[in-house]
Parts: C-alpha cells; structure tokens; sequence
C-alpha cells in the first residue's frame, strides 16, 4: 500500500518516509475530512435552501421586496422595507448602548480591575451570552417594558420637554424600538466585550511601556498607545455583536411590537425581518406570501453573512499580524 | 475616565443579576414538582406542568447531539491535524462566519428540506437544524482542545509503531477527552434555549408525544407561547419554564468553565 508518487518525492522529500499508508489512516482520513466538509456544504445548502424558496418570490415583485412599505397580504404587495429599516434602527441603537459599555468593561478588566475581581466580572459578562433569547423576550415583557414606560420614557418627554422631537415623539405603550435596542444591547455586550478583551490583552507590553516611559498617564497610554494597536480587533468584536443584534429574533419579536411602520420615533412599536419571518410564517396563506417571507430571509442572510465575514476578517487579521 | 470603566463593569453585569433575581422571584412561586409531571392544563386552570416540553427539549438535543457531535469532532480532529490546508481555512473560517448566522436562517433551511417535501413539521426536523447549529461550535472547541495536547505524545505512540489513526483516536483525543466534552456541553446548552429554528421544525405540541415524525414540544416553544398570551395562568408557567431552562444552561455553563479552568489553567471560551 505505499502511495509515493514522484511528484511528492520531488516536492517534498520527508514525505517518502512517512507516506505509507495503512487502510486504516486512508478511512480515517477519508472520514474526518467527509466530516470538515460537512460546514461548506452546510453553508451552500443553507444558501440555496433560502434561495430556491425565495425565488417565486423574487421573480414576481423584484426589489420591490425591499423598497416598498406596503405589506398587504391579501392585496399580493409585499414590501418589507419597514421590517428592513427596524432591524437597522434596532441594532444601531443596540450598538450605539452597548459599545461603550462593553468596550468600557473591556478595558477596565484587561487594564484596571483588581486581580481577584477580573475572573469573576468577566464570568459574569460572559453568562449574558449563555442566556436565551426567549428568556430575554420574558423578561423583557414583565420587566424592561414597565421599567421603561414608567421611568424611561417619560423623562426626554416631561423633564427634557423633548416630546416635539422626532426621536420621542408619540404616545409611550411600552413595546417599541427602544425596548428592541435596549434588549439587543444587553444581547450582542458579551460578544463585543469578549473580543474586545482578548485583543486588549494581546497588545504587546512594550507598548504600554514605552507609552508610560515617554510620560504618559494610565489613561492617556490606553488612549493613544493600547487602543490604537488593538482598533481593527475592536471593530471585528462590533460587527459580531452587530451580526448577532441584526439576527436575534425571538427577544426583539416579544418587546418590539410588531407594527409595520416606519417612524423615527424610539417609542414607536416597529418590525424587523426577523420577527416579521416567525411571526407570519405559521400563518402564511398562499404560496407568493411564503416565499416573499422567504426572500426576507434571503435579505437577512445575505446582510449577516457579509457582516460575519468583515468581523471575521477583521479579528483575523490582528491576530495573524501578531504571529508575525 | 478609569472611573468611568468601573462604572461600565457595573452596568454590564447589572442586567444579568437584575434577570437572575426576576427569575427566581418570578418562577420559583409558581414551580412544583407538578411542573415536571404534568401536561399543561387549558386556559382557566391553574396548575399543570410543561411535561411534555421538557422531554420534547431532551429528544431535540438527543437528535441535534446524535447530527454535531460526531461531525463537528471529526471535523475538530482534521482541523488539528491538518492545519495549513487550504481546506482547513476554508472550514474553520465557515465555521466561524456558520457561528454568526442568525438561528431563524438555520430554521428556514431545515424546514426547505425536511419540512416542505414531507408536508409537515417533526421533531427531527427540529433536532436537524440545532445539530446543524452544533456543528460549527462542537467543530471549534474540539480544534482548540487538540492543539493543547503536546506532540510529544503523539510522537511517542507513533515511535511505539501506533498507526497514525490509532495515535489519533486512542492517544490524542483521548487525552483531549475532558475538554472536548466540555466542549460538546456549551454547544448543548447554547443550543437547548433555541426558539426561532423550531418554530418551523418541531413546531410545537400541546400534547404528549415523543415520535420523531411528529410536531414536538419544546420548553424554549412554550415559555414563547405563553408569554405572548393575555392569560396570568400562562404567565406563572412561562416565569416557571423560563427558570427551569435558566437552571439548566446555567449549571452547564458554570460546570463547562470550571473543568476547562482546572484542567488547562485558562478558561476557552
């Protein structure tokens, strides 16, 4: 069973000693990368599955899928563009809350927090991820809405006297955009902070020291010596949380209220793709209406995997210029 | 502005207590043994239990472990091995990007497959698309748990006239074992409070049932059903849910993170 080619022997000569394969090391090596494989072939299939159920809908309304604001069901017009505007809003006022929180924990654990505090507040950042989504939805229901009716929202309104304004306008039920972004802040945290964290942590001491050495404070070293070095991994750690705020879909469903409108109220109820998918799906009448749900998935699909990739490119790439 | 960052720690960790605290409140007084017992009771009556959702979760994460388990750690096991493969970029930067996907986009999948041709929702269409969502997390950590293992060891069962598939299998992952397992417990509890890929798999059943043709229960499905419900009855029964499948991700998780810190001196996520 020796399988030495002259074309290995030339392009790799310790290969010709070890290169006696066994039937077993060919099945076992046949078997594990079958089992590698299985994640490209996950992804086309998941990619076609989406569009090949997306497609009636595609070809009958076009772009008109995402451009238009019109979703009637039984007049056949499918346009979900407020759906698409509300993943947007929510996720950006997510990231807008939780940014500086989780790079703020990030810093404080890689840089300030006592020894014996660091493990146990990372932990607990860390378990925000480890809780589901509908636990949030819950908790969101009972709790963060009330919360925000009876303590948030009043306060731009009566005490800013800011009610005139766009961003606070309108009567306050509770479920709204605000609600959404609030709960994907707390969502998509532990996955900036995560990131964040690490590529903190790997920026080289010597950095650090030559800041402090050219006399620089505590502060003004992380400012202009630590965050730069580790920006472009700091920036892949908000894509993640943005990826995983544009997707989330049962916690925004159960706090956002579900309207299909676009406001540029915070305290409007609004809608986002996914929850628009696995609200109407179970209902779903006709054949157009599925697969215009679909085509929403695609759109979603489309939008976190370009997201997911930048974010993984991004977090890559430091990592890969350290090991240099 | 380092007080700021002290402030930032407080708020991050403020949510998950706050949540924590709601939950034991909330749930514990309306949790009894009749809740792991008993089927859930109409509208109007008080009492009942989530029976069946319970043991639907644990047939959905016997089927999705049954699907990730074993490809994602032989998926892990080429990945150590074969590093610098163009392959092995392409999968563990899929793997990655598969780990970002929203969950409901796995739904949509398993349901275009298994759903749509069959004309109706199972249980194993269910435990497909969370085994689905294994693959690329069980993919992960088993590649990162392999890398720890010294190849001196390696070397030494190989000098010892091991095959390289017998080294592989009855050394180096044998050795990595713990951490692996470790491993393929945070997938199963990142996968166990799942709700959007059910909702058009398993579905859901208000009734008893354990056939994997048929619509299943779910724990995650019905705290969803019935905290969107006007009814308080179904209120009490989500909060008792809701604390139920808290307990179990959580004793995981905290498990998970004191075997891997024990055992390797720094935690993997």
């Amino acid at each position: 069973m020796t399988a030495v080619s002259a074309h290995w022997l030339d392009k790799d000569r310790r290969k010709l000693r070890v290169e006696e394969f066994s039937i077993g090391d060919r099945i076992y090596e046949l078997v594990t990368a079958a089992c590698a494989l299985v994640v490209p072939a996950l992804v086309v299939s998941i990619a076609v599955a989406i569009f090949a159920a997306a497609w009636p809908a595609f070809a009958k309304l076009g772009l008109s899928i995402v451009t238009s604001s019109s979703w009637d069901v039984a007049g056949g017009s499918f346009g979900a563009a407020p759906a698409l505007f509300g993943t947007l809003v929510s996720s950006a006022v997510a990231l807008i809350i939780a940014t500086p929180l989780a790079i703020g924990v990030a810093i404080f654990l890689s840089e300030f927090s006592p020894a014996w505090l660091r493990q146990p507040v990372g932990f607990l950042v860390d378990l925000l991820a480890a809780i589901p989504s509908v636990v949030y939805g819950l908790w969101g229901i009972f709790v963060l809405i009330p919360l925000l009716r009876e303590q948030v929202m009043p306060f731009p309104r009566d005490t800013l006297h800011l009610g005139a304004t766009p961003l606070f306008r309108g009567p306050a039920y509770g479920p709204s955009m605000l609600a959404a972004g609030v709960i994907l802040a707390i969502m998509a945290l532990p996955y900036i902070s995560a990131v964040s964290r690490e590529v903190l942590m790997a920026v080289p001491r010597s950095q650090r020291e030559a800041a402090l050495a050219l006399g620089a404070t505590r502060w003004e070293m992380i400012r202009d010596a630590v965050i730069p070095y580790a920006r472009s991994g700091i920036i892949g750690g908000i894509m993640l949380g943005l990826g995983r705020a544009l997707g989330e879909t049962m916690a925004v469903t159960m706090v956002i209220g579900n309207r299909p409108e676009i406001s540029a109220s915070l305290f409007a109820p609004g809608y986002t793709m996914a929850s628009l998918i696995a609200n109407e799906f179970s209902e779903a009448t006709n054949d157009l209406h599925l697969s215009a749900l679909m085509a929403v998935g695609a759109v979603l699909f489309v939008i976190t995997l370009i997201v997911n990739a930048i974010a993984r490119w991004l977090v890559w790439s430091v990592s890969r210029s350290r090991a240099k | 502005m380092i007080g700021l960052t002290y402030l930032a720690a407080i708020l991050a960790t403020l949510p998950l207590l706050l949540i924590l605290l709601h939950l034991l409140r909330k749930g514990a007084t309306s949790l009894s043994l009749s809740f792991f017992t008993h089927m859930p009771r109409p509208v109007g009556e008080a009492g009942g239990g989530m029976a069946n959702a319970i043991v639907g979760t644990l047939v959905l994460i016997g089927i999705a472990s049954a699907i990730g388990l074993p490809i994602g750690i032989g998926a892990g096991l080429y990945l150590a091995e074969k590093r610098t493969t163009a392959l092995a970029y392409t999968v563990r930067f899929l793997s990655d990007v598969l780990n970002g996907l929203p969950s409901i986009v796995i739904g949509i999948f398993a349901w275009e497959f298994l759903v749509r041709p069959i004309g109706h929702f199972s249980a194993l269409a269910g435990g497909v698309a969370l085994g689905s969502m294994m693959i690329p997390l069980v993919t992960r950590t088993t590649e990162e748990m392999l890398r720890v293992v010294p190849t001196s060891l390696r070397e030494a069962a190989l000098a010892l006239g091991y095959q390289k598939w017998r080294t592989s299998i009855s050394v180096v992952l044998r050795t990595a074992l713990a951490g692996i397992a470790t491993g393929a417990l945070v997938a199963v509890a990142r996968i166990a409070g799942e709700t959007a890929p059910l909702l058009f798999t398993a579905f859901g059943n208000q009734f008893w049932s354990t056939g994997l043709r048929e619509p299943i229960a779910a724990l995650p499905l019905q705290i969803f059903t019935y905290a969107i419900s006007p009814y308080d009855e179904w209120h009490q029964q989500a909060w008792a849910g809701a604390l139920v499948l808290i307990t179990i991700v959580l004793i995981i998780s905290i498990a998970a993170r004191f075997a891997t810190r024990s055992r390797f001196g720094a935690p993997v996520d």
